[in-house]
C-alpha cells in the first residue's frame, strides 16, 4: 500500500512526471549539491531526454531547478527568463551515446573562480530521481532521505568509527552501502537516515583522519536553495 | 484494529464489516500507515483538489498552442460549442478533462493522477459532478478518497506506467478511478463503487499507448476527454444495478497480464501505431528540426 498523495500525485508542473518533474528536481539537486553561486552550467542530455526534451519543457524544468525551483513551481515555465535576470549561462548539448539510463544528464557547474563541479542523475518515472555520480566518484542521492555520502580512504575502522558517532547521537540508520575503486584505494560511503545530523555530529564524522571529505543532504523539498 | 488494505476484496470486505464508506477505510488507513493526523490528510487532499479546479480553468482560459503545435485550445472550442449528444454533466467531463490535460501540456500545474499522461479524467469528471449537482469539499473528499484508494489497489496489484502496461494501465486506471470517485460523490454503495470500477476497467483492456513523438499529446489530450465520458458510462450502470460478472480485483489482474503482454512497441517507445503513422512520424521529424 502507498500513500494516497503517491497516487493523487505528485503535484507539478506538466506535462510528464520524467520528463518535466523529475528534470526539475534533478536541477535542484545539482544546485544543492554545488552549493556555491552557479555562473554557468552546461547540460549534457542522454536518450529520451536528448530526443523530447523541447517537447516536453524538460529544458525549463532542468534550468528552473538549478534556480532553486521546485516541481510544482510554475515560475517554470518561464525558467529562460528568470536565468536572463538572475545572470545564469547555460547551454544544453544533446549527446548521440546512449547514457546509463534513458532518461539522464549530465552537470558541469561552474562557479565563481573557475569552481567546477561535475554531476550525473537520472529521472525514475513519477518525479522520483537518482544523482550517481559527483566529481567522477559513483554515488547514489536519491533527494528523499537525509543521506551522509563520505569519501573516505578504504581500511579498517573507518565505517565502524562513523556509525558508532551515529549512533552515539541517537541516529538511526536507514540503509546503508559502501563502495570502492580497489582494495585500500578510495572508498565512499553512502548513508541513509530516519532523522536530521546535526552539525557537530558531521564535523565529528570529518574529523577522522582516513575521512578525505563528507557530504550531507537532507530531503530536497525540506532542503532550502533558492 | 487495521484499516489496511491490498486489494479491492479487503477494502469492500473493511467497508461492509465496519458499516463505514470505501472514502473512510482509506482514510483511516492512510492515518495508520503514515501516522499523520485527520486534520491533515483531509486538508492535504483539499489543496489537490483545488489544483484539479485551477487546472481545469487553466487549461480552458490560455487559448495557446503548445510547444509542439499539436494541441491547445481544444477545451474552449469545445465550451464554446453546444452539445447535441451529450448530457450537460457528460459534456462538461469531457470538457474539463480535456482542459486539464491541455493546462499540463502547457507546462500549468497539475496533480498526476494517477500520471502525468492521465491526469485529466479524474478532475474533469470530479469538477463537473461537483458543480452540477453545486457539491460541497465533503463531497470532493469522498471522491478523492475512493479514487485514491482504487488507484492504490491497481498501483500496487497492477501497474499504472503507460511504459509497462500501456495506454490501459494509464487513462484506464484514471478512468476507473474516477468511475468509483464519482459514485462516492453521488453517495452510491461499496458494491456499487466496485461495480463501477470493475466495468470501467473491462472496458480500456488493451489500450495501448503510442504518443507522436513521444509527447503527452497526440492522443493523450483528447483520450482523456473520451474516458472521462467513458467513466460516466460505467458509475451509471453500477448505479443502476449492473454488475460486472469478473470480479473486479480479477479485471485488475487481466489488465495487469494484457499489460505485460504488449509488445514493446505499443508501451509509450512511440514506436508503433499512431506515432509511426506517415503523419506521425512527419511531425516527429518536424519536432526534431525545431
Amino acid at each position: 500500500m502507498s500513500s494516497v498523495f503517491e497516487i493523487i500525485g505528485p503535484v507539478m508542473i506538466g506535462p510528464s512526471s520524467s520528463h518535466t518533474a523529475g528534470a526539475a528536481r534533478l536541477g535542484k539537486m545539482a544546485r544543492y549539491i554545488f552549493k556555491e553561486h552557479i555562473e554557468r552550467v552546461d547540460l549534457t542530455l542522454f536518450g529520451s531526454f536528448a530526443k523530447t526534451y523541447k517537447g516536453h519543457g524538460t529544458d525549463r524544468a532542468l534550468i528552473g531547478g538549478l534556480l532553486g525551483f521546485d516541481a510544482e513551481d510554475e515560475r517554470i515555465r518561464d525558467a529562460f527568463k528568470a536565468a536572463a535576470k538572475g545572470n545564469l549561462q547555460y547551454q544544453f548539448i544533446e549527446s548521440a551515446e546512449e547514457g546509463g539510463h534513458p532518461n539522464e544528464v549530465r552537470f558541469d557547474l561552474y562557479g565563481k573562480d573557475d569552481y567546477h563541479m561535475t554531476i550525473v542523475g537520472r529521472s525514475l518515472g513519477g518525479g522520483r530521481i537518482l544523482v550517481t555520480n559527483v566529481n567522477s566518484l559513483d554515488v547514489e542521492i536519491s533527494g528523499e532521505d537525509y543521506t551522509i555520502l563520505t569519501f573516505h580512504h578504504d581500511c579498517p575502522g573507518v565505517i565502524a568509527a562513523v556509525t558508532s558517532l551515529l549512533g552515539r547521537a541517537a541516529v538511526n540508520i536507514s540503509t546503508m552501502k559502501v563502495f570502492r575503486k580497489r582494495k585500500h584505494c578510495e572508498a565512499v560511503m553512502l548513508i541513509n537516515t530516519d532523522s536530521p545530523v546535526e552539525a557537530c555530529v558531521m564535523s565529528e564524522i570529518q574529523k577522522n583522519k582516513d575521512i578525505s571529505s563528507v557530504m550531507y543532504f537532507e530531503p530536497l523539498e525540506k532542503a532550502v536553495t533558492e | 484494529m487495521s484499516y489496511l488494505y491490498e486489494t479491492l476484496a479487503d477494502l469492500m470486505h473493511l467497508s461492509e464489516t465496519h458499516e463505514l464508506p470505501v472514502w473512510e477505510i482509506v482514510i483511516r488507513a492512510e492515518m495508520e500507515a503514515t501516522g499523520e493526523s485527520r486534520e491533515a490528510i483531509e486538508g492535504e487532499a483539499l489543496r489537490r483538489v483545488q489544483i484539479f479546479k485551477d487546472s481545469v480553468v487553466n487549461g480552458i482560459e490560455d487559448r495557446k498552442r503548445t510547444l509542439s503545435g499539436m494541441s491547445g485550445g481544444q477545451a474552449h472550442i469545445l465550451l464554446e460549442h453546444t452539445p447535441r449528444l451529450l448530457s450537460p454533466v457528460a459534456y462538461k467531463a469531457l470538457t474539463y478533462a480535456i482542459a486539464v490535460n491541455e493546462a499540463n501540456a502547457k507546462m500549468f500545474r497539475v496533480v498526476a493522477c494517477p500520471t502525468a499522461g492521465s491526469c485529466g479524467v479524474m478532475p474533469g469528471c470530479m469538477c463537473a459532478v461537483g458543480e452540477e449537482f453545486e457539491m460541497d469539499d465533503a463531497a470532493f473528499l469522498r471522491g478523492f478518497f475512493t479514487g485514491a484508494g482504487i488507484g492504490n489497489v491497481i498501483t500496487n496489484q497492477a501497474c499504472v506506467a503507460g511504459a509497462v502496461g500501456g495506454c490501459q494501465a494509464e487513462v484506464g486506471s484514471a478512468a476507473a478511478m474516477a468511475a468509483g470517485a464519482i459514485v462516492a460523490m453521488l453517495e452510491g454503495n461499496t458494491k456499487q463503487v466496485m461495480n463501477a470500477v470493475a466495468l470501467c476497467l473491462k472496458n480500456v483492456l488493451g489500450l495501448v499507448c503510442d504518443p507522436v513523438a513521444g509527447l503527452v499529446e497526440v492522443p493523450c489530450v483528447k483520450r482523456n476527454g473520451v474516458y472521462a465520458v467513458h467513466a460516466f458510462s460505467a458509475a451509471e450502470m453500477a448505479m443502476a444495478g449492473l454488475i460486472s460478472q469478473i470480479p473486479v480485483d480479477e479485471v485488475i489482474d487481466a489488465m495487469n497480464r494484457i499489460g505485460r503482454a504488449l509488445p514493446s512497441t505499443l508501451r509509450e517507445t512511440s514506436e508503433g501505431g499512431l506515432a509511426t503513422t506517415e503523419t506521425g512520424r512527419r511531425i516527429a521529424a518536424q519536432l526534431r528540426d525545431m
